[in-house]
């Protein structure tokens, strides 16, 4: 005779698992790393491997050693958080500095708050941000694209957000505008930056992507891209000469790879669709403050990280629509 | 033009109406019938027969008691056996009439002709009494007594009578064969409520999954009052609450009922069992069960007597295989699990559902990553993960702020968690204790 399973319904489940859903983002940032090591060859190969191989390990090791609990390092969590940091380091350097980043991004970012569902910050950006601090010249050297066979010895030279800032101490937009890529070459990813950020056009294949399989929704990316447009656009409007337009904003920087990937990760930003637009509106104002007013030339990692901490507090205060609340005669 | 449907929330299961298409079989009577005495909603009904009795098909053998209950018939002919505790569909041991079957002696003022009756020139209150003296009640699986339903309470108007043909849960199709095979009767039936509820508009809604139904359906209303719409598929469409904002755009208020915006709402099946009780006299003894599930060699939608062994469906349908470790009394998503095959058929019971064993047993839990999925597809707009959160912790009160006793149990957010998490389970132990609240303050 059977023995039957007696369990409260439902009885049905989706297909969904976590290991699809981080796999389903990790093959939508393959055409980004296409690009990157079309533009940066051996360089973004060795980071990109170092960057991955040392999450797993340290994921494995803390979990199994430290945290004694089953490791889950294959989960496909890890390997995200690894390809991620790799994105945003420049591709020219030193290994051990990469597996440095890895332990703070894993070890600091995601396994002292518990791992995986626990961290209030987006562990790929606290290892860039340990790096950026601990190592500010390593990671303000950025190789030129087109140096296959380069790693640690590749020619460098600035960012445009860099060649902007500076060239702004005495010299008027117009001006600039002349060193930096043309919008073309910004939008395929001829410049310097961070490995993964380039490419403006990858990322937003992998954007559309990640959102016809619904593992993202168009709230956070499209929010911050349409916050940082309109208001870098007003900024250029009120005064040409002295704020760079909104096109030169979107195309630069982290800004792409940020809003689709970074400040999109499941664990650190908001639960509402209406929580989302707060947070991304949030994550554009800062961003735009930090580059056009602040000491660095870059911001939107730290404008993530800000907005990162104020997840729980929006969760908190912003709810879903209820069902029934006022009635409705039509 | 996108197809109607309810706003918030919902998803969309992999159908497997492996029946679909499937004529209604009227079975072969069972050797012996076990007919619970409380198959509907409120006090259970008070025996009237004795073992050793000779009964007949649609002969009263249990008392509606109070006014939330209603009258159980006997389903068959032949002798009572026992009038004892039997387990039933919950696994629960409850009061029954046990009958041995011998013959088929129906009733005398049972009408068993085939001529369709459209027509009637009963009152209101004689088919909301008629309805009571039949036994009916929601066959959609509530099992609330038809004729409570029907008398509107004071200070509240009935506008619309909303009939739930939509069948959303995956795999069962009872309702799709009645409305294929029985369409003139069932809209007859629609005509029968909409009497007794002393309406003159009502619709129909079916799911587009159904095209087959919705085509008979329409040509049978034709020249009536009856709006037949159909419906993009999406679960939990059957929900009341959903079905009534998916066809009329109206929400019923947090904590009240279809009534509150002017309308109720009766399924098909029960539509057809009232066609039945005022037309042609006839109680409520048997009904249409879709016996399915993959192992089975002949899924189908089988016309049963109430009190017939689930165990006698399952082998009329090709029996049970060793790879069959769950057995569903209804459909996947808010059927409930039976722990034996030796209970009866009851008046709600629309499906059973054998699951196999890799598709029985639940996945590894593992960590909340916040995906949003459970608020996404949350039908009342809820956030399943914090109030999972909430039961854990034992916070009952910041539960009951959070609307957790809106949750209609539809199981969406358990079903689409990528993480495997119980949200439901836990829900429902925080609707437990919050009800326990809720009453405990009443009493004060």
């Amino acid at each position: 005779m059977n023995k039957f399973i007696v369990s409260p319904s439902p009885h049905a489940y989706s297909s969904d698992s976590v290991p699809k859903l981080m796999y389903g983002v990790i093959i939508s940032l393959l055409p980004a790393l296409g690009v990157s090591v079309f533009y940066f060859g051996i360089g973004m190969i060795v980071v990109t491997s170092v960057s991955i191989a040392s999450c797993i390990l340290f994921e494995y090791l803390i979990q199994k050693y430290m945290m004694k609990v089953k490791p889950t390092h294959l989960d496909g969590s890890a390997l995200l958080t690894g390809l991620l940091l790799a994105f945003c380091l420049p591709s020219n350097i030193p290994f051990w500095m990469v597996m440095i980043g890895a332990l703070a991004a894993v070890g600091i970012g995601k396994m002292t708050f518990g791992g995986l569902g626990n961290n209030i910050f987006n562990p790929a950006l606290v290892g860039r941000v340990f790096l950026f601090i601990s190592f500010p010249v390593a990671m303000t050297a950025w190789p030129e694209a087109g140096q296959w066979m380069s790693y640690t010895d590749a020619i460098t030279g600035a960012t445009p957000l860099g060649l902007m800032k500076e060239g702004l101490v005495n010299k008027t937009v117009g001006e600039i505008m002349p060193e930096v890529p043309s919008f073309l070459n910004l939008f395929m990813g001829k410049m310097m930056g961070s490995a993964g950020e380039v490419s403006a056009l990858a990322l937003l294949i992998g954007m559309c992507y990640l959102i016809y399989r619904k593992i993202i929704s168009w709230h956070i990316p499209l929010t911050i891209l349409g916050t940082v447009f309109i208001f870098t656009g007003i900024l250029w409007l009120a005064n040409p000469d002295r704020f760079a337009d909104p096109l030169f904003h979107l195309l630069t920087g982290g800004l792409m790879l940020g809003a689709i990937y970074m400040a999109t990760d499941y664990v650190t930003s908001p639960m509402t669709p209406k929580g989302m637009i707060i947070y991304g509106i949030g994550i554009g104002i800062v961003t735009v403050l930090i580059r056009v007013f602040g000491a660095y030339p870059e911001g939107v990692q730290f404008a993530i990280l800000i907005f990162n901490g104020f997840t729980p507090l929006i969760n908190k205060f912003v709810k879903p629509k209820r069902f029934g609340k006022e009635v409705s005669r039509g | 033009m996108s197809l109607k449907t309810f706003s918030r929330g919902g998803v969309h299961p992999p159908e497997h109406k492996l029946s679909s298409g499937a004529a209604i079989e009227v079975l072969d009577l069972p050797e012996v019938v076990i007919i619970p005495v409380s198959q509907h909603l409120g006090a259970p009904a008070k025996v009237l027969v004795n073992r050793g009795d000779q009964v007949k098909v649609g002969q009263l053998i249990a008392q509606s008691v109070g006014f939330v209950s209603t009258n159980i018939h006997s389903s068959v002919s032949g002798k009572v056996l026992k009038v004892d505790k039997f387990p039933d569909s919950s696994g629960y041991r409850r009061m029954a009439v046990q009958i041995q079957v011998e013959g088929d002696q129906w009733e005398e003022f049972i009408d068993r002709s085939d001529d369709l009756v459209r027509n009637t020139v009963l009152t209101g209150e004689d088919i909301r009494k008629k309805i009571l003296e039949a036994g009916i009640v929601g066959l959609g699986g509530a099992t609330f007594p038809s004729h409570v339903k029907l008398m509107v309470p004071k200070g509240k108007k009935a506008e619309f009578l909303v009939v739930n043909g939509v069948e959303c849960e995956p795999y069962l199709t009872a309702d799709e064969a009645l409305m294929t095979s029985k369409s003139e009767e069932v809209i007859s039936g629609i005509q029968v409520l909409m009497k007794g509820l002393g309406v003159e508009k009502a619709i129909l809604g079916i799911e587009n999954n159904k095209p087959g139904a919705i085509e008979k359906m329409k040509k049978a209303a034709e020249g009536s009052h009856i709006v037949v719409q159909g419906l993009k598929v999406k679960y939990p469409q059957g929900g009341e609450k959903q079905l009534v904002q998916a066809l009329l755009k109206r929400e019923v208020p947090s904590g009240g009922l279809p009534i509150d915006v002017g309308v109720v709402v009766f399924n098909v099946g029960t539509a057809m069992a009232a066609y039945e009780a005022v037309m042609r006299n006839k109680p409520l003894v048997e009904r249409v069960v879709t016996v399915t599930g993959k192992s089975l060699a002949k899924p189908s939608n089988f016309k049963v007597r109430i009190g017939t062994p689930v165990s006698y469906l399952v082998e009329k349908a090709g029996g049970l295989s060793d790879q069959v470790a769950k057995v569903i009394n209804g459909g996947p998503m808010m059927g409930k699990a039976l722990s034996s095959l030796d209970v009866p058929v009851v008046k709600g019971s629309s499906g059973i559902l054998l699951i196999d064993t890799e598709e029985a047993k639940r996945k590894e839990v593992l960590p909340c990553i916040r995906c949003s999925k459970c608020l996404t597809v949350c039908p009342m707009g809820l956030e399943p993960y914090l109030l999972m959160t909430l039961a854990e912790k034992g916070l009952y009160e910041r539960m009951e702020n959070e609307k957790v006793m809106d949750c209609i149990e539809c199981g969406s957010c358990s079903y689409t968690c990528p993480s495997s998490r119980p949200l439901l389970d836990y829900i429902r132990l925080g609707k437990a204790e919050v009800g326990k609240i809720m009453r405990a303050r009443k009493a004060v």
